[in-house]
């Protein structure tokens, strides 16, 4: 087991100074709704405003200049993380902006491999977060295309026994999260993108629980679009990323339109920028794509495979510290085969909100209740579950910690 | 400790022992009430005769907070004229914003007053009002249709 040198990783994380209820330390365990934030992060974000501040692709002054080279640059650096190209690289919003702009950009496209109609098929899975759900349900709805989907097994892995009849050449999209939010499981990507491409499908990957968590190279997955979030990555709210092939970028049709997408413009009609300009109308969230990048500089310091070897470590010791409290079920695999650091789990006569607020007390933050993720909680015939993520900054004392944490609330609510 | 003020044993009680839980087959109106934060649900069955409330009974799942509130309100407006009911429902609804501000009228809320501490808890207080919420719109709903 390899863990990383906690004490001085947490050091660079200022929230870690405050005092939580009854005085206690913080014990954050919610990474996987949105991690915390190194200084290096803020001080990037703060130097952009203080020496560079401009709006970037425009003006013809110095500090037009500094910012846009500090936007591209950021841009460089999240594609070199990816193993990309830096024009395949759109920055967003969120990763919910991501999805919405492929799916809008299929609405948006009437030929070619973007045209959707009737008797197509788009495939998901039943552990989909609803950001990689919904925009694919109203596509469905704008297009007449059917929805299908994998269903779950009862150990939380994926069920591709019925993957010969769900992906055939009818599907046009296969959309799946790479690990899940709630279950923590890493699915097969590699082995199902190839089928898809046999297919002739177009693959997305819903990448928000893995790029922040382990070495992601888009090259070697064989996927077409990969989508995820700066703000679970260390880095600020208001970036998210899209990376698509090139080519498909090109052919791909915009999904938001004014300033900065294009490239002539008349009173009758326009005509684009190519990518990634064409997807980013508007003055981008510029501190924000600096931020990321600071973030990402960040983690390639610790190394990606260390930091996914201290996940791995913790929650493997929280697996079997979790799994010691009678009345507890792990809801997502009991083993770190193909397993990441998100532990969902379900506590006999205790409602996870409930069970949430008493470990509240002891300054343990954890996610309670659907995680957006609604049809899974229905699968597994529970209104919600109780999440613990982690990420660098944690240590096996947070472990020790929640176990006891959960053990004080099954006294207070009288369960034993 | 601070939760005990939202943990009082009266509304422990009420979530182990919930008043009027189990769906009565005559009724009014039906509805069913959605947290979407939390994904806890209640449909509820509301018996109107002349204006006062017959039955009201519900089931759902959720929180001990949002289980013993509504074990509570279903005891309350049992057997009240619809006016009455809609006072207690109102003078809830003030007790559930006042962010631990008032204590609450005991004389018109009785077991209620425990969910005070609610209010300090803004995350909780739509946990505290599901089941009211369910009974106000079936309410709404019960009067008119009466009237037709």
């Amino acid at each position: 087991m390899t863990l990383l040198d906690v004490a001085t990783i947490k050091a660079d994380f200022p929230i870690f100074e405050k005092r939580m209820r009854n005085d206690a330390r913080l014990v954050y365990l919610d990474s996987g709704a949105t991690s915390q934030k190194p200084r290096q992060v803020m001080a990037a974000e703060q130097y952009f405003y203080t020496h560079q501040n401009a709006a970037v692709h425009r003006g013809s002054h110095l500090l037009a200049e500094e910012a846009s080279a500090a936007y591209e640059g950021a841009r460089e650096t999240v594609a070199a993380f990816l193993g990309a190209k830096s024009d395949e690289i759109i920055f967003t919003k969120s990763a919910t902006e991501s999805l919405n702009l492929l799916a809008y950009s299929f609405s948006n496209t009437a030929t070619g491999r973007f045209a959707l109609g009737v008797g197509d098929e788009i495939l998901l899975s039943e552990m989909e977060h609803h950001a990689n759900l919904i925009p694919w349900q109203q596509l469905a709805k704008r297009t007449g295309a059917t929805l299908k989907w994998f269903d779950v097994t009862p150990d939380g892995r994926l069920d591709l026994s019925q993957i010969d009849q769900l992906l055939s050449a009818r599907t046009k999209i296969v959309a799946l999260t790479h690990q899940s939010n709630v279950l923590g499981t890493i699915n097969p990507i590699t082995e199902i993108a190839k089928k898809a491409k046999e297919c002739g499908a177009l693959f997305v990957l819903d990448a928000c629980q893995s790029v922040p968590h382990f070495a992601t190279d888009v090259s070697k997955l064989g996927v077409d679009f990969v989508t995820f979030s700066g703000h679970k990555m260390l880095g600020p709210t208001g970036i998210g990323v899209l990376w698509g092939r090139s080519e498909l970028l090109a052919e791909m049709q915009p999904f938001l339109f004014g300033g900065s997408m294009i490239e002539t413009v008349t009173m009758e009609s326009a005509t684009w920028a190519p990518a990634p300009r064409k997807f980013e109308a508007g003055v981008p969230n510029m501190a924000q794509a600096v931020g990321l990048a600071a973030a990402i500089n960040y983690l390639e310091a610790i190394g990606m495979d260390k930091v996914h070897e201290h996940e791995v470590a913790l929650t493997q010791y929280a697996l079997e510290g979790l799994q010691t409290i009678k009345g507890l079920t792990i809801i997502g695999p009991t083993n770190m085969d193909s397993r990441g650091g998100v532990l969902s789990f379900a506590l006999d006569g205790i409602h996870p909100h409930d069970g949430g607020q008493v470990l509240d007390q002891y300054g343990i933050a954890v996610r309670t209740g659907h995680h957006c993720a609604w049809p899974l909680m229905r699968k597994y015939g529970v209104s919600g579950t109780t999440r613990a993520s982690f990420y660098i900054y944690n240590d096996l004392a947070d472990i020790d910690a929640l176990v006891t944490g959960i053990e004080a609330t099954k006294k207070y609510f009288k369960v034993s | 400790m601070e939760l005990d003020s939202l943990y009082q044993e009266v509304i422990l009680d009420h979530y182990k022992h919930p008043l009027h839980k189990g769906l009565s087959v005559e009724k009014t109106v039906q509805v069913h009430h959605v947290n979407p934060s939390c994904g806890d649900e209640i449909t509820l069955n509301l018996l109107l005769e002349d204006d006062v409330v017959k039955d009201v009974t519900w089931d759902g799942v959720g929180c001990s907070i949002s289980q013993a509130s509504s074990s509570i309100m279903s005891d309350l407006v049992h057997g009240k004229s619809m006016d009455h009911a809609l006072t207690i429902l109102e003078s809830f609804s003030e007790l559930m914003s006042s962010k631990g501000s008032i204590t609450g009228d005991e004389e018109i809320l009785e077991d209620g007053v425990a969910l005070a501490g609610v209010s300090k808890f803004p995350a909780r207080v739509k946990c505290a009002l599901l089941g009211w919420m369910a009974f106000k719109d079936a309410a709404l709903q019960g009067r008119n249709e009466e009237k037709k």
